[in-house]
């Protein structure tokens, strides 16, 4: 289990790194945590002879809470997003869907920034910026822009991110006070990757689902945020038969493929299972 | 590949040593340093015996490159006895409680334990069973492992009040 030789780069900043970057294009890699990396390096699945280290660029670390907006820079560890009180009383589904990826060990070095960059199917973090509405930036030599979560991801391992660019930092929009939120997650034990989840937010207003955002976990070669599910929702009281239509529709947008979680069948079942769970709790904390 | 010189603090001593940056942590401490203490049992991110404490983090040192670790403070279970060279309190605890039997995966459980209650000083048993996930054991079945990490804690815990 030894990787293949490379040279190590630690710059101490944006610039230098996009530098070392641009110069030996597609044989360099950058490194966050490397709990994704690290292990395909293993494998021999990954063909790189640069890697370049970001844990020294200070542009890339901390929270923010201001003005409606969180701003989490992209080598925030899932650790530091569970431990961030700030964090949590904005956001809470940030913490309750962090809590679900992997283990202790993992979680210390595993950042934000490499789980939504990596592109895997099985990572948590993209459907959970795809239900926030997230805002990804990449800066690359020609300078920085905007990417919604929403449209980032194209297949597995094929994001919007072209391979010069670096992603700094995430922005998402508060939900509004009182939605309603929920990430259930069916695994075979911990540490595990999703055999199906989903990410649930939803306000309600006298009585009736005024808005929601679904989106769900390794059910497609791409998170899959489902406007006909949320749909389904609004208007309603979220009651039986409401989630029942939400679920059809959420079941109707996913690609699962059979795989050792199970086949597709199964993977339908679970997807409904744990989507009812979701919706069900997010409605009962919305308020 | 070309080696870079590497420098770390391992249980509070300067170390150093030349390595290729493909050198994962876990095979620097044990060949390069002969700090055996941490084992290699998957080294697959998945069973924990490889566990160190890096910058105040529990992290599997199986799936570090040495460059990262670069200018850490480390600490191995070897780094967990008391200053006269017994057993520390967590340690003394396994031995007591049966925490172990083959031992293998023993040196990442007492490492990660010894972060957790630095973090979370009197956890409930949920707890100590959410925060020793990533550790795996293939003998006790965990019931003693658990037993003896509440025993350590209820111990520091007592010998921080009899300090204060
Ligand atoms: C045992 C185990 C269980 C796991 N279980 C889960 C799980 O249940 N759910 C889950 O979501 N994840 C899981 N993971 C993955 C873990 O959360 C990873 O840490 C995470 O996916 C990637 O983060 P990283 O910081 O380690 O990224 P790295 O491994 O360093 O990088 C991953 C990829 O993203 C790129 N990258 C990293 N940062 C940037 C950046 N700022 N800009 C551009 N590209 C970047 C890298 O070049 C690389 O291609 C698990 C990992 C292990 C080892
Ligand atoms: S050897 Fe590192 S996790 Fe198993
Ligand atoms: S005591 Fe044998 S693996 Fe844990």
């Amino acid at each position: 289990m030894i990787p293949a030789g490379f040279e190590y780069h630690r710059p101490g900043d944006i610039e230098s790194a996009l530098s070392i970057l641009t110069q030996h294009g597609d044989e360099a890699r950058v490194i966050a945590g490397g709990h994704s990396l690290i292990p395909m390096m293993k494998l021999r699945l990954t063909d790189l002879s640069h890697l370049i280290d970001l844990q020294d660029i200070e542009l890339l670390k901390g929270i923010e809470v201001a003005g409606g907006t969180v701003t989490i820079g992209a080598m925030v560890t899932q650790h530091q997003l569970i431990n961030d009180q700030g964090l949590a009383d904005a956001i809470p589904l940030i913490r309750e869907g962090s809590l679900q990826i992997a283990d202790p060990q993992v979680r210390y070095v595993g950042t934000i920034g490499g789980n939504v960059a990596n592109g895997d199917p099985g990572n948590d973090m993209p459907g959970l910026m795809q239900c926030l509405g997230a805002t990804y930036e990449l800066q690359g030599p020609g300078g920085t822009r905007e990417v919604a979560a929403r449209d980032f991801y194209e297949a597995a391992y094929f994001t919007e991110r072209a391979e010069d660019e670096i992603l700094t930092r995430i922005r998402i929009p508060v939900p509004a006070a009182g939605t309603g939120y929920a990430y259930e997650k069916q695994k075979r034990k911990i540490g595990d990757y999703a055999t199906a989840a989903a990410g649930v937010l939803i306000r309600i207003e006298g009585g009736t689902c005024a808005d929601a955002s679904i989106a769900m976990t390794n059910l497609s070669d791409t998170p899959v945020w489902s406007v006909a599910a949320a749909n389904a929702l609004i208007g309603t009281a979220v009651d039986a038969t409401a989630r029942q239509a939400a679920i059809a529709a959420a079941i109707d947008e996913i690609e699962p493929v059979a795989d050792n979680r199970g086949p597709v069948e199964f993977k339908k079942h679970v997807a409904g299972v744990i989507l009812g769970r979701a919706i069900e709790r997010a409605a009962s904390r919305a308020g | 590949m070309t080696k870079m010189h590497v420098k770390m603090t391992v249980n509070g001593e300067a170390a150093e040593g030349l390595a290729e940056p493909r050198t994962l942590l876990i095979h620097f401490l044990r060949e390069t340093l002969k700090i055996k203490g941490p084992h290699i049992g998957c080294e697959t991110t998945h069973c924990g015996a490889c566990t160190v404490d890096l910058n105040g983090k529990s992290v599997k040192s199986c799936t570090v490159f040495v460059g990262q670790a670069n200018g850490a403070e480390i600490t191995t279970v070897e780094g967990l006895v008391n200053a006269d060279g017994s057993l520390g309190v967590i340690q003394e605890m396994f031995r007591e409680h049966h925490g172990l039997q083959c031992g293998f995966c023993t040196p990442g459980m007492i490492t990660r334990a010894h972060r957790l209650l630095q973090e979370n000083p009197m956890p409930t048993e949920e707890e100590v069973r959410f925060g020793m996930a990533g550790n795996l054991c293939r003998c006790t079945g965990y019931q003693n492992i658990v037993k003896a990490i509440m025993a350590a804690a209820e111990t520091l815990n007592a010998q921080k009040e009899a300090a204060e």
